[in-house]
């Protein structure tokens, strides 16, 4: 296997974000039937995790207001997962009303963000987490954490390695199964990927780490290379490259599942999902949202007609 | 562990506004080669001695050769396809040339109507011209990772071209990933085979971001000891065998990734900007440079 002669992962977990992470920053208000639709379509690539919806008061984030009747709506495949977010309590108990089955909880390695963020410090943010924590145990859900800010904080700027792994390592004591660690603002590099990898994989073991890069400074498959060359086994993306930046008006965020696939098809590494199924589920949703698709690979083979 | 400095070789004045659909003015392409000449890049594609019935936009190569400041340091290689072309740019003052090969007989034959065994004999004029100028002469090879038109391409091949063109006297062979193909995987499988031909040291690569491979491949070659790299300011360029698609690497991505990396490369992002900025608002298009479009508070 070329994969694993070249010391990298076999197979890598892809958690597609597109209907929640992707859509949440699209300023189209996408109706329900749509964001249904699209989950289905995705549901039938082979992606293992949808992230569907978030469980957040719908006065802060519009986008996700009909979140209980996506989470009602969509067809449940078996083998997929489909987590969704819950900011606290309440909301994890809305959305284990609603049917979820896991639940992902929103840390940040950065006091400002946190603050501007979710109007409270790191720790309290954990507190709230760890009240989620201890529900979902109780009701065998699991719960994945994610650490905002992980390379860069756009109010911070700098934020140090040690800090990340901190913060993870709370998250990971409280019970998340997996950490994944973002890159909000895009503006890592190969060299902070791999600093802050090191620091965090002294705390939490390999397999529990995911990354989430977003492609703002065009360094997202780059920093993902890095990430899976120490031995990062899943990988965050939005098909298309749903969802732009809130910092920085124009930019791209996310980075496109499309060419995150295309690479690791290229490198021998099984994912398990169907490329050209993921590229018509982008293609409906950018038709939907009357926008030109972020990633690459879709541009290139639509206008080639070939698909290599 | 990386190289410590990289070279980055522009290529935007040349491989980018060939494949820019507007034609340019003198003005704005000599405007354009002062600039970045300004930005620290020590190595600039200035234009292409070919027939302007081929590529209108490079029809003004004389003037441009003729009319760029030219700074001490800062080398101006151009395109030559044969030897007429080599002459003309010894006549305008070019101190440099480039030579174009590829590992593909059907590019080859669609591209410059002759197999890749005549390109060389054609190009063996050049370098015996070139090598009684002293002259360096720098070689290309296209499609090192797949060929529009033959699909999948062996390493070996690849390799075989590159050692022609070295022994033939190009003091460095670029490799081109022509339609942006690649991935981490066949760079570093094709970069294995050329390694045992070429030193690493005459080796850089040029990579294309039609699938948005490029700085991940550009990443596997620096892994690998390569320590040139081309790309084109504000990423000019698109891909002639896909409509709408990006080609070249954006300078400013790549620069933005080898500092973040600690990698010397002596080149000024703000001021490289500027002139990405500069390039796209003569050429009415936005930039295909993500750190351009980031940084541009709006």
């Amino acid at each position: 296997q070329e994969s694993q002669a070249s010391g990298l992962p076999e197979y890598i977990k892809i958690v597609e974000v597109g209907p929640r992470d992707g859509l949440q920053n699209e300023k189209v208000i996408v109706p329900t039937d749509i964001k249904i639709e699209l989950i289905n379509r995705l549901s039938k690539t082979g992606l293992p995790a949808v992230e569907v919806t978030s469980f957040v008061s719908s006065k802060w984030v519009p986008q996700m207001a009909d979140h209980k009747e996506v989470m009602r709506g969509i067809e449940r495949h078996p083998g997929v997962q489909y987590p969704v977010l819950t900011p606290n309590l309440q909301g994890f108990h809305s959305a284990i009303a609603a049917g979820a089955t896991e639940v992902s909880v929103f840390g940040a390695a950065s006091e400002s963000f946190s603050k501007m963020n979710i109007n409270c410090s790191i720790e309290e943010s954990i507190e709230k987490f760890e009240e989620i924590a201890k529900s979902a145990r109780n009701m065998n859900i699991p719960v994945r954490g994610y650490v905002s800010c992980a390379l860069g904080c756009p109010y911070e700027g700098n934020v140090i390695p040690a800090k990340v792994a901190e913060v993870s390592k709370r998250l990971y004591s409280m019970g998340c199964y997996e950490i994944s660690l973002g890159d909000t603002i895009g503006v890592g590099t190969p060299g902070s990927m791999k600093r802050m990898l090191e620091a965090v994989m002294k705390e939490i073991p390999l397999r529990a780490l995911a990354v989430h890069c977003h492609d703002t400074y065009g360094q997202a498959l780059a920093n993902i290379l890095t990430a899976i060359q120490m031995g990062v086994a899943v990988v965050d993306s939005s098909v298309a490259g749903l969802g732009g930046c809130p910092y920085a008006k124009g930019a791209t965020g996310n980075v496109a599942t499309e060419d995150v696939i295309y690479m690791l098809n290229g490198l021998g590494i099984n994912t398990g999902v169907n490329l050209y199924k993921v590229m018509e589920a982008g293609n409906f949703i950018c038709t939907a949202l009357n926008k030109k698709t972020n990633s690459k690979v879709a541009q290139a083979s639509f206008n080639t007609g070939t698909i290599n | 562990a990386f190289p410590k400095r990289v070279k980055v070789v522009e290529v935007g004045p040349r491989d980018g506004l060939q494949n820019e659909k507007n034609v340019v003015p003198t003005p704005v392409k000599i405007n354009l080669i002062n600039m970045l000449s300004e930005t620290g890049l020590q190595v600039i594609e200035a234009t292409s001695f070919v027939s302007p019935k081929w590529v209108p936009q490079m029809a003004d190569h004389a003037e441009v050769m003729q009319g760029i400041n030219k700074l001490p340091g800062i080398s101006y290689p151009v395109l030559t396809p044969n030897l007429k072309g080599f002459q003309a740019a010894v006549a305008a003052g070019a101190k440099e040339v480039s030579i174009f090969g590829a590992a593909s007989e059907l590019f080859t034959k669609k591209n410059i109507n002759c197999s890749i065994e005549e390109s060389l004999e054609r190009f063996d004029e050049v370098m015996t011209a070139a090598r009684a100028a002293s002259i360096p002469v720098r070689g290309y090879v296209s499609c090192v990772l797949g060929c529009p038109y033959e699909g999948k391409i062996s390493a070996a091949k690849v390799a075989e071209v590159s050692k022609k063109m070295y022994s033939m006297g190009c003091y460095e062979i670029s490799l081109g990933d022509t339609i942006g193909i690649g991935t981490p995987g066949s760079m570093k499988e094709m970069l294995t085979a050329v390694m045992k031909e070429v030193p690493v040291g005459a080796l850089a690569v040029h990579c294309h971001d039609t699938y948005g491979q490029a700085l991940a491949n550009i990443l596997v070659a620096l892994q690998m000891g390569v320590s040139v790299v081309d790309a084109s300011v504000a990423g000019l360029g698109g891909c002639p065998y896909a409509q709408g698609a990006s080609g070249n690497v954006a300078t400013e991505d790549l620069v933005y990734m080898l500092n973040g990396l600690g990698i010397h490369t002596g080149v000024d992002l703000q001021k490289l900007m500027d002139t990405g900025t500069f390039i796209c608002n003569a050429l009415n298009r936005r930039t295909n440079s993500k750190v351009s479009q980031a940084s541009c508070r709006l």
